[in-house]
């Protein structure tokens, strides 16, 4: 047992960047996120894919980062939602949730911005069942969903016109 | 809390999977980890050590065959929802597999997983033996072939064993049955409170697989009475014997009336 708690050197790409980080195989990638690369965006409630606050992009689709270990992720591309920020800034969607008060305490919302961003590349032009259907698997305790519902609508609309 | 430390593999052949499930102890195979992980995070599963066969060339394909479907045990939710060839020959398949979990958890959780994990509430397990699919099964010593209706065998018990790797399922064409599908469940993604599928072929000859409200998937043959009423209660004389657990009496009710849906989106000619 003695090879079990060995690190092991990978090389994650996240944002476009490529990181060499050592790490446990029994890390989670929410983990090796927060703490390995300081990308605190990421949040983690529940560690069992029911929350959805951990959601990050991987290859492009929402994945949850608890429920993959950070050693999976190599030889794949991760966007978290720092990556999704401008440097400046708000990116559309973002300032969407502002100008629509999609967030109170704002635990859920790095969830909620990847799984929406995800949804709006693949379906720019969502019905608002599509909405729901897409956020069901991410857990806001404050806000009552219709505000987050409302935003994503209106950045989808904006980015039509 | 976190998982206990293991050691972890990452083959790149299905050989090598098979050697590797074989020689390490106490050793589990990890694929979409969607059903995994959480056991492992709260503790409830402690492997000493995981082969990861998600790097494994070709474990997720579909591809048609002279009698049907053969799905590779990679193919993740998500793709079996939007898949071409399984929309085309075998639409129920793909529209209950657009039920299984949320978006995240269907881009990671894999066929293989939901089948070898064998929930009693998974829409997959029940699709399986309602659609009488056969289970490639791989190990060191060879291929087996194990049909799905006596593959599952309790509540998370299966036929396989653990060096083995279920590599494939063979879904037949459904020719001359008429398949539907409903599930009812409280939001979108969550487990089923109950769900059926319903076959009916010629004269009304067919049968009715429920999931969640057994063990495991129930498999119920019957001749589907024309008028509306016969068939409920022919429905619930036949879920009347299931033991759903938890709120027994409505989860009876829901399995019904899940029948009696499936029944009509069978032969309305959409399963
Ligand atoms: C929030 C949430 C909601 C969910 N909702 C649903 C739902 O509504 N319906 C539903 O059906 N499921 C649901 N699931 C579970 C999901 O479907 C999982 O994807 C699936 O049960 C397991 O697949 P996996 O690929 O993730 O397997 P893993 O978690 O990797 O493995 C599960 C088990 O199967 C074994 N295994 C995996 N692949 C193989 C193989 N090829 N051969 C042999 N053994 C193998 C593993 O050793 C392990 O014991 C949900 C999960 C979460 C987190
Ligand atoms: S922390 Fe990952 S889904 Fe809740
Ligand atoms: S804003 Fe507080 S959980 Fe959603």
């Amino acid at each position: 047992m003695s090879e079990v708690q060995t690190k092991v050197r990978i090389r994650l790409r996240v944002n476009g960047a490529e990181h060499e980080v050592d790490v446990e195989p029994r890390w989670l990638l929410s983990d090796v996120l927060r703490h390995q690369l300081g990308l605190t965006g990421t949040h983690v409630g529940c560690e069992q894919g029911v929350c959805g606050a951990c959601t990050v992009l991987v290859d492009g689709r929402p994945e949850r980062s608890c429920l993959m270990f950070a050693v999976q992720a190599e030889g794949h591309e991760v966007t978290t939602v720092e990556g999704l920020t401008p440097a400046e800034g708000l990116s559309p969607l973002q300032a969407a949730f502002q100008a629509h008060h999609a967030l109170q305490c704002g635990f859920c919302t790095p969830g909620m911005l990847v799984t929406a961003e995800a949804l709006l590349r693949e379906n720019p032009n969502p019905t608002e069942e599509q909405v729901r259907e897409a956020l069901s698997g991410n857990v806001c305790r404050c806000t009552g969903y219709q505000f987050i519902v409302d935003a994503v609508l209106a950045a989808a609309r904006e980015g039509r016109s | 809390m976190k998982p206990v430390a293991f050691s972890y593999h990452r083959p790149r052949t299905l050989d090598e999977a098979l050697a590797l499930l074989r020689s390490e102890p106490d050793c589990k195979v990890i694929a979409g980890g969607q059903s995994l992980i959480p056991l492992m995070n709260f503790r409830l599963s402690r492997p000493g050590a995981l082969v990861d066969i998600n790097e494994i060339e070709g474990l997720n394909r579909v591809e048609k065959t002279d009698g049907g479907l053969r799905i590779g045990a990679l193919v993740r939710h998500q793709a079996l929802a939007e898949h071409p060839l399984v929309r085309e020959v075998c639409p129920v398949l793909a529209e209950a597999a657009g039920h299984v979990g949320h978006w995240a958890i269907r881009n990671r959780g894999s066929l293989g997983g939901s089948l070898a994990h064998a929930d009693p509430a998974a829409e997959l397990p029940a699709a399986m033996v309602a659609l009488d699919a056969r289970f490639e099964v791989a190990s060191a010593d060879g291929v087996r072939q194990v049909p799905a209706r006596s593959f599952f065998l309790g509540y998370l018990m299966t036929d396989l064993a653990p060096d083995e790797l279920l590599v494939a399922v063979h879904v037949p064409a459904q020719t001359g049955r008429a398949f539907g599908f409903h599930e009812f469940a409280r939001r979108p993604g969550d487990f089923a409170l109950a769900g059926a599928f319903a076959e009916v072929g010629p004269g009304g000859a067919g049968a009715v697989t429920w999931f969640g409200v057994s063990g495991g998937p129930e498999r119920c043959e019957l001749t589907f009475p024309e008028d509306a009423a016969a068939r409920e209660a022919a429905f619930a004389a036949l879920v009347e014997p299931f033991d759903p657990g938890q709120d027994a009496p409505y989860r009876r009710h829901l399995a019904v009336q899940a029948a009696e849906r499936a029944y009509q989106q069978a032969v309305g000619g959409r399963g």
